[in-house]
């Protein structure tokens, strides 16, 4: 066995338990906090992985979309909500937790189940595209791909426009969570500088 | 374009000369580069921070540091040393292991990206495919470390602080992303060697800079933004949040910081000068004075030459944006939270989309110019 070869495996096998073990963290952690952060470490293991694949387009997007955007804003909205209030304990917790851990392993025997019966087609190192995977994603994107391409794009501005009607409350004479009318009055004086009228 | 010294093949030749395997020789190549550019690193953030302590000394009048050796090019090691003994002090009510990731994870990722930088034709550590846009996401993951170490210090002005610099590093993030777009496109390549190559053609006339002009002054200043440097050190403004997500942090951890943000100004002046200003290339092309001279291209001694002035090239540049960014530091306001936003948003980010779109148009125009 060669060397690069040990390397990979020994990178390969480190990466899946990071994975693993990070995964089940997000899941099992009670700090929400920590949940953010570890799930950013299991995203970044997911390119390292890509990266064993010889797929660096792929690990580097991987890394900028999902641990520079998605992991970013998750852990702002966490940080951003200021409620101090403590939850309240959930009556049948028990019933709940053995529903989705079944509902999750129905998944995971669906998933091996994919695994074992498809035939893999496995690239050797001669003909794996490596570097030139970055033009081929192109040309992909750009011919029998662009509409789902296009769609993506789509759905990014409805969320969006979503997003700045929500943000910007004075567009809406309701609050939200409340149901109480807006007091418009304390959005101008938001959106007016303090220190104006204070020669 | 295959000339040029090849470093890494004639050490793994001299070592084979000794009976060794060519894996076993690779084996003891691959730290080598790492080293160097590691080295490489602290020793151009000692030569920033003495420029820093210089240059902000006489835009104030002063004399600044004199008698740690000779005008004071000593006082930097000074400063790293005081930092080392320093005592390593984990708040109490802090949270222990973040507070201890976020600083590692603000620098790991600014070395890493030094993996791309390119001083000549086969002087970087690895010339991979993806380049440049390795930096870009790289750079993404700097936020997770400034909100960790900005929620994990417990402290109100820490978390302010961890909050603006990753809002701050989100959103002008987009702009020097599309800017760096321009250029591949241009270039037709992520890779950097593919771009100095690409400005190589009639040296100072083909550099970027004048087809990109547009492309330039909005990189560079995100890439000033990225770095927090003022006018856009809002994350660290000292007059309202003592230090930003800095303020718990001593010794070492606080020097990582420290040693962070330095990198990362290098690392960011040596991508300007390579994307816009002809990375190692020299003003007249060596090729052409080679000619002048009636030397052979391929000669040994020739070829060191051009090395060394590729490298002295890079640097050069490099340290001339490093003394602008100084220079603005010292003679600049702080920009307001709103008002950085806006010129993110409003001003940066629609600016560099025309660019983009207006480099694709010229691309299809005139592929002669703007690379075809």
């Amino acid at each position: 066995m060669s060397i690069a070869i040990t390397t990979q495996i020994i990178c390969f096998i480190i990466l899946s338990l990071v994975i693993l073990i990070g995964a089940l963290g997000v899941v099992l952690l009670e700090s929400i906090v920590y949940s953010a952060f570890l799930l950013g470490g299991v995203f970044m293991s997911v390119a390292g992985l890509y990266l064993l694949l010889n797929a660096s387009f792929v690990a580097a997007a991987q890394v900028l979309v999902y641990v520079g955007a998605v992991n970013v804003l998750i852990i702002f909205a966490i940080m951003l909500v200021n409620k101090k209030e403590d939850l309240k304990p959930i009556s049948d917790i028990k019933s709940r937790r053995i529903i989705s851990t079944s509902i999750c392993l129905t998944l995971l025997s669906l998933l091996i189940r994919v695994d074992l019966t498809n035939v893999w087609p496995l690239s050797s190192p001669q003909n794996s595209i490596g570097e030139e995977s970055t033009i081929r994603i192109g040309e992909h994107l750009f011919s029998d791909y662009l509409l789902p391409f296009e769609v993506a794009s789509v759905l990014l501005l409805m969320a969006m426009i979503g997003a700045i009607v929500l943000a910007r409350r004075d567009v809406m004479s309701k609050d939200i969570s409340t149901g109480l009318p807006v007091d418009q009055e304390l959005i101008e004086k938001s959106s007016e500088p303090l220190l104006t009228n204070k020669n | 374009m295959e000339y040029g010294l090849d470093l890494e093949y004639s050490f793994n030749e001299f070592l084979k000369g000794f009976g060794l395997s060519s894996e076993i020789a690779h084996i003891i190549w691959l730290p080598l580069p790492m080293l160097l550019v590691l080295v490489a690193a602290v020793v151009g953030v000692l030569v920033t921070v003495w420029l820093e302590r210089k240059i902000s000394a006489a835009a104030q009048q002063r004399i600044g540091p004199e008698y740690a050796g000779a005008l004071g090019v000593l006082q930097p090691i000074a400063d790293g040393l005081k930092l080392l003994v320093k005592e390593d002090i984990i708040p109490a009510k802090a949270d222990g292991i973040l507070f201890t990731a976020g600083p590692i994870l603000v620098l790991v990722p600014v070395i890493l990206s030094w993996l791309i930088v390119p001083f000549g034709q086969n002087l970087l550590i690895s010339n991979v495919g993806i380049g440049i846009f390795l930096w870009i996401a790289l750079s993404s993951i700097q936020p997770i470390g400034l909100l960790m170490s900005g929620y994990a210090s417990n402290n109100k002005y820490s978390l302010l602080g961890g909050l603006r610099a990753a809002a701050q590093s989100i959103s002008y993030e987009i702009p020097l992303a599309l800017s760096v777009l321009a250029i591949v496109l241009m270039t037709n390549s992520l890779s950097t060697i593919d771009i100095v190559n690409q400005q190589s053609g009639a040296g100072i006339l083909s550099w970027n800079i004048w087809r990109q002009p547009v492309g330039f002054i909005v990189f560079w200043i995100c890439a000033l933004a990225e770095c927090e440097r003022l006018p856009f050190d809002l994350p660290e403004a000292e007059e309202e949040l003592v230090a930003g997500y800095q303020t718990e942090y001593a010794g070492m951890k606080f020097a990582l910081f420290y040693l962070g943000s330095y990198i990362n100004l290098i690392l960011s002046a040596l991508l300007v000068s390579i994307l816009y200003l002809g990375g190692w290339g020299f003003p007249v092309p060596v090729e052409l004075i080679a000619k002048f001279l009636n030397l052979p291209i391929n000669a040994p001694f020739l070829q060191v030459f051009t090395a060394s002035i590729g490298i002295v090239m890079t640097v050069l540049k490099a340290y001339l944006l490093v003394f602008i960014a100084i220079l603005l530091r010292w003679t600049t306001p702080r920009v307001r939270i709103d008002q950085l936003l806006d010129l993110g948003w409003k001003f940066l980010l629609p600016i560099s989309l025309a660019n983009l779109l207006i480099t694709a148009g010229l691309k299809l125009a005139f592929p002669q110019f703007f690379g075809g």
